[in-house]
Formats: structure tokens, C-alpha cells, sequence
């Protein structure tokens, strides 16, 4: 007799523990303000990342198209896995003298781990992340960029 | 010459062998079991691993100490903040160097904040597990708040890389104490959810109690650290045996039970978010101000010797041992993770238990595969 009690005591219980959870559930079934999801490609005009995301290295130039880079080399050196190259080429200033310019700063966006170890330890400034976040590219060689824009010069006073 | 092959039989001949994974859903990873069976019975299982290794030991030989921080991030996704910290903490004792206050709360404060979302995901993904989709929303839908925290002020959700030698990577945002102090404010005010879902639900309580048990005695020769251990009753926390950090200056309970089974040990879990709310709780208004990273020489060279650290990751111990040459490459480094620990442990308490019964068991030691393969 006890066994049939227990029996149906048990299953009392289990449909009160199974109640308790749906109400939680319907709670939120019937206040649809309390819902926090985004929709994401719909929202993507007014969708804005924080200001420290890393979303990929960039370098920043000014309206002058001049960058901080003074190709160093530094960002290169700390790179853990050999995403950034910095290929300098030397030019003659106006003044005579031979100088090391950047040619080309290539990054290797397919390959960054975004430690930002790079950013973190140019003695310019010259890198910085970018909130860009939509990477998806139909061709791989696309992933190679080169930082620097075509025509670029150094910045004066940056040395 | 003919190679003979031979036919490797694993069980005996009635017993029936089938592979769980390397992609099954409730193993959360590329892990492989070779489960045998007799009918619905579990008799051996063999864990086969290697799916995701990377070799992160041997690649840290190769690289420079501060390199080394956004390895670690990918061994215990979960638990990265731990993860950067323990080598943070050996390194800068190999070094000698003073941290200032500020650094050791802020970076006790970040591993507090990722244990909860830890133990939020372990939830999730455990209640799914479990047959409760339910779960799975609501627990994501609190970790993405702990995530925002970690976004706005290290520039990453998961892969944070927030600690290096020295220090840390950027100074907390301004938004930083308020939006902790919301989110403890908000959580303490759903985590009651957790519990009407799943932690009271019938169809749950049948299916973990009494389920997978690992005693005591087991779970010290086994070396099962983290809440796994603790729900046996093995008093294994590294932030009260050897507080690190800021963790001699808090107050907090390390949750312990006896039972010792699938329940207790998802229990454990559910009680550590409450704790770890408290740690936050006592550091988040008095945060000393001070700078946040120490200037280091552009170089770091370890003086020639081994340094070793333990931290308690959201799984369990931690352990770094660093053998420097006095380079600026380590000569070795190992990482004792404590899912691959865990994992041993698995065949020993899962035998004689249904089938269904092992998706429970294994989901509530909570693995991470990476962290098992590095």
C-alpha cells in the first residue's frame, strides 16, 4: 500500500517540477520585451562594434595620405606567426640624403590570430584594429593586403 | 615480404563496439570513443585522441615569452583568462618582478567573470545534452553579457589575450565597474531559473542521481580536479590552497560535497557561479588605482631554472612548468590541463551504467577538447 502511495506521490511531484519549469518558459512566452535577440543582417547599418574589438589590422592615414609607418620592422619581429611583412626600399631625399621607406607592409589577414602584439608594440603608432568584422571573401588571395595606400608617404615629424 | 595485419579485437567476442564521435554533438568537440557494449551495457570505454592537436607545447619552444599568451587562449577556450594568467604568473616569477595591486584584482576579477560563463555554457550545452533545448537559450543569453564585458574591454569574446608578462594588455574600459556591477545585479536575479529548469526537473533529477559515481578515494588517485572533484568531496582548489593573485585578500566557500555523483558534480558548478559572484562582489568597488602593466625590458630572457605555476581554471588545476635556458625561447614548457585528467577518469565510472547514461556522465565533466589534445 505504502509502494502505491510513493507511486503516485512521485508522479504528483514530477508533473509540479515539469509545472515550475514551463512557467519560466511562459513567462517569457507572453512579454516579448523581455527577449534580448538581435537580427543581425537586418540590423547591420546601425549594428556598431566596440572601439577596442579587433576586427583586423589597418593603418591609418591621414586626409594627406600619409601613414606613421617608418618600416622598422618591429610589428614583424613580434608577429608569432609571420602575418605581417615589411618590404622597405631605400630612396634618395630631396636633401641628398639615402632613407628607408616602406614599400609595401603586407598582412596576411587569412593567417592573424589577433594578438595584437603588433599593435600593441609599434613605437609610431602606426597600426591599429579596425571594427570591420565581415571577412568572408569568394577568393583566398583577397586575404593578403597591403596596409599601405598606393602613393603613400611618412608622415612629417614621425621618424 | 607480406605484412600481416592483424585484426585488433578490443573487447570480447559479444561484446558489441561502436564509436562515439569524433563528431558527435554531446561530446562538444572531435573526441572519440570507442565504446563497447553489451547490449545496453557500457563495458570499456577507450578514449582515442589527437583530433584537434596542435602541438602547443613544442610551438612555444620556438616563440618569445609575451608570444606565448594567445597559445594559451586556444587550449581551454572556456577558461582563457586563467589560462593567459598562469603563464603570466611564472613568467613574472622567473623574473622577479613586483605586480602592483591593481593588475592582480583586475586580473582576479577577469577570471571570476569567465568562470561564471564557463559554468553558463556548461549549463547550457548540459541541459541540451539532457533533452532541454530551453536550456540552451537562456544560457547563452547570460553569457553573452559576461562576453560584452570581455569585448569592450579587451578587444575579444573568447580569444581575449588579455594578460602578458608584466601586466595586461590594455587598462580596464571605463564601462568596466558599471557594467559588472548590471550584470551581477541581473544574473543574481535569473540564476533561480537555472534551478526551476532544469536542477529540480524531474526527468533531469532520474537521469543524474546516483548516476557515475567517483568516490573520494578515486577521485584523489585519479587526479580530478576542478568542481568534478569537489562534488567527491576532494578539497582541490588551488585559489584556497595557493591563493594567486588577489585571492588571499577575498573571502569565498569552496563548494564541496560528498555524493559525488552526475548531479552533485552539475550542482557544484551551479553553487560556484553563486560564489564567484561574491568574489566580484568584494573587488569590483575597490579596484586600486596604480598602472596597469609593469615596463618590461623589450626583451624578456628568464634566468636559466624551472618555474611552475598552478592556477584553478573553471575545470580544475592548471599547471605551467616553464624550463628556461636563458633565452628568450623556453627551452620546454608543459602544460598540465585539466581536462586530460579528467578525461582518465571517464572509463572507471561510466562501466556498468546504460549507454544514455554516458552522454550524462561525460557532459558532467564538462570537457573541452582542445584543451585535452593542445
Amino acid at each position: 500500500m505504502n509502494s502505491i502511495i510513493q507511486y503516485f506521490k512521485e508522479i504528483i511531484q514530477g508533473v509540479g517540477s515539469l509545472l515550475k519549469g514551463m512557467q519560466v518558459t511562459n513567462r517569457y512566452f507572453f512579454s516579448p520585451g523581455k527577449i534580448v535577440t538581435q537580427k543581425y543582417p537586418e540590423n547591420r547599418k546601425d549594428l556598431k562594434m566596440f572601439e577596442r574589438f579587433k576586427g583586423e589590422v589597418v593603418m591609418p592615414h591621414n586626409e594627406k595620405n600619409e601613414h606613421k609607418c617608418t618600416g622598422c620592422g618591429i610589428c614583424e619581429i613580434n608577429c608569432p606567426n609571420g602575418t605581417i611583412e615589411v618590404i622597405s626600399k631605400s630612396i634618395v631625399t630631396e636633401d641628398g640624403k639615402k632613407k628607408r621607406v616602406i614599400d609595401k607592409h603586407i598582412y596576411r589577414l587569412g593567417m592573424c590570430t589577433f594578438c595584437a602584439l603588433c599593435v600593441k608594440t609599434c613605437p609610431s603608432n602606426a597600426l591599429a584594429f579596425s571594427q570591420e568584422f565581415e571577412h568572408a571573401v569568394f577568393n583566398r588571395a583577397l586575404l593578403i593586403k597591403t596596409l599601405n595606400k598606393p602613393g603613400s608617404q611618412l608622415m612629417k615629424g614621425v621618424e | 615480404m607480406e605484412e600481416i595485419v592483424k585484426e585488433v579485437v578490443i573487447g570480447e567476442q559479444e561484446e558489441y563496439i561502436i564509436n562515439m564521435g569524433p563528431q558527435h554533438p554531446s561530446t562538444h568537440g572531435v573526441l572519440r570513443l570507442v565504446v563497447s557494449l553489451k547490449g545496453e551495457i557500457v563495458k570499456n570505454i577507450e578514449p582515442h585522441i589527437g583530433y584537434i592537436h596542435r602541438g602547443i607545447e613544442k610551438m612555444c619552444e620556438s616563440i618569445t615569452y609575451p608570444q606565448i599568451i594567445h597559445l594559451t587562449d586556444r587550449m581551454d577556450y572556456l577558461s582563457a583568462m586563467m589560462n593567459n594568467e598562469a603563464v603570466c604568473l611564472a613568467v613574472e616569477k622567473g623574473l622577479e618582478v613586483e605586480i602592483p595591486d591593481r593588475i592582480k584584482v583586475i586580473r582576479t576579477i577577469m577570471s571570476e567573470l569567465s568562470r561564471i560563463q564557463s559554468h553558463q555554457l556548461f549549463w547550457a550545452s548540459y541541459g541540451m545534452d539532457m533533452g532541454g533545448q530551453t536550456c540552451f537559450f537562456y544560457g547563452l543569453r547570460d553569457r553573452e553579457k559576461i562576453l560584452d564585458i570581455f569585448e569592450e574591454t579587451t578587444g575579444g569574446r573568447m580569444i581575449v589575450s588579455y594578460s602578458c608578462p608584466g601586466g595586461l594588455m590594455y587598462d580596464i574600459h571605463p564601462n568596466f565597474q558599471k557594467r559588472v556591477k548590471d550584470f551581477i545585479k541581473y544574473f543574481r536575479g535569473v540564476l533561480w531559473e537555472y534551478d526551476a529548469i532544469l536542477s529540480g526537473n524531474v526527468i533531469f533529477r532520474e537521469r543524474t542521481i546516483g548516476i557515475g559515481t567517483l568516490t573520494l578515494e578515486d577521485a584523489v588517485s585519479y587526479g580530478i580536479t576542478g568542481p568534478s572533484g569537489r562534488a567527491s568531496g576532494f578539497a582541490c582548489d588551488i585559489r584556497k590552497q595557493e591563493p594567486y593573485s588577489a585571492y588571499d585578500r577575498v573571502k569565498f566557500n569552496e563548494v564541496l560535497y560528498t555524493q559525488g555523483d552526475t548531479y552533485h558534480r552539475y550542482l557544484a558548478r551551479i553553487e560556484e557561479m553563486r560564489e564567484s559572484m561574491n568574489i566580484i562582489d568584494q573587488l569590483i568597488d575597490n579596484i586600486p588605482e596604480g598602472p596597469y602593466f609593469v615596463k618590461m625590458k623589450p626583451v624578456i630572457k628568464l634566468p636559466e631554472g624551472e618555474y611552475f605555476q598552478r592556477v584553478e581554471t573553471a575545470r580544475g588545476e592548471l599547471d605551467v612548468f616553464i624550463i628556461s635556458d636563458g633565452n628568450k625561447n623556453p627551452y620546454r614548457v608543459k602544460f598540465r590541463s585539466p581536462n586530460f585528467v579528467n578525461l582518465g577518469v571517464l572509463n572507471h565510472i561510466s562501466k556498468d551504467f546504460k549507454i544514455a547514461d554516458l552522454i550524462a556522465i561525460a557532459g558532467s565533466l564538462d570537457f573541452v577538447i582542445p584543451d585535452i589534445d593542445r
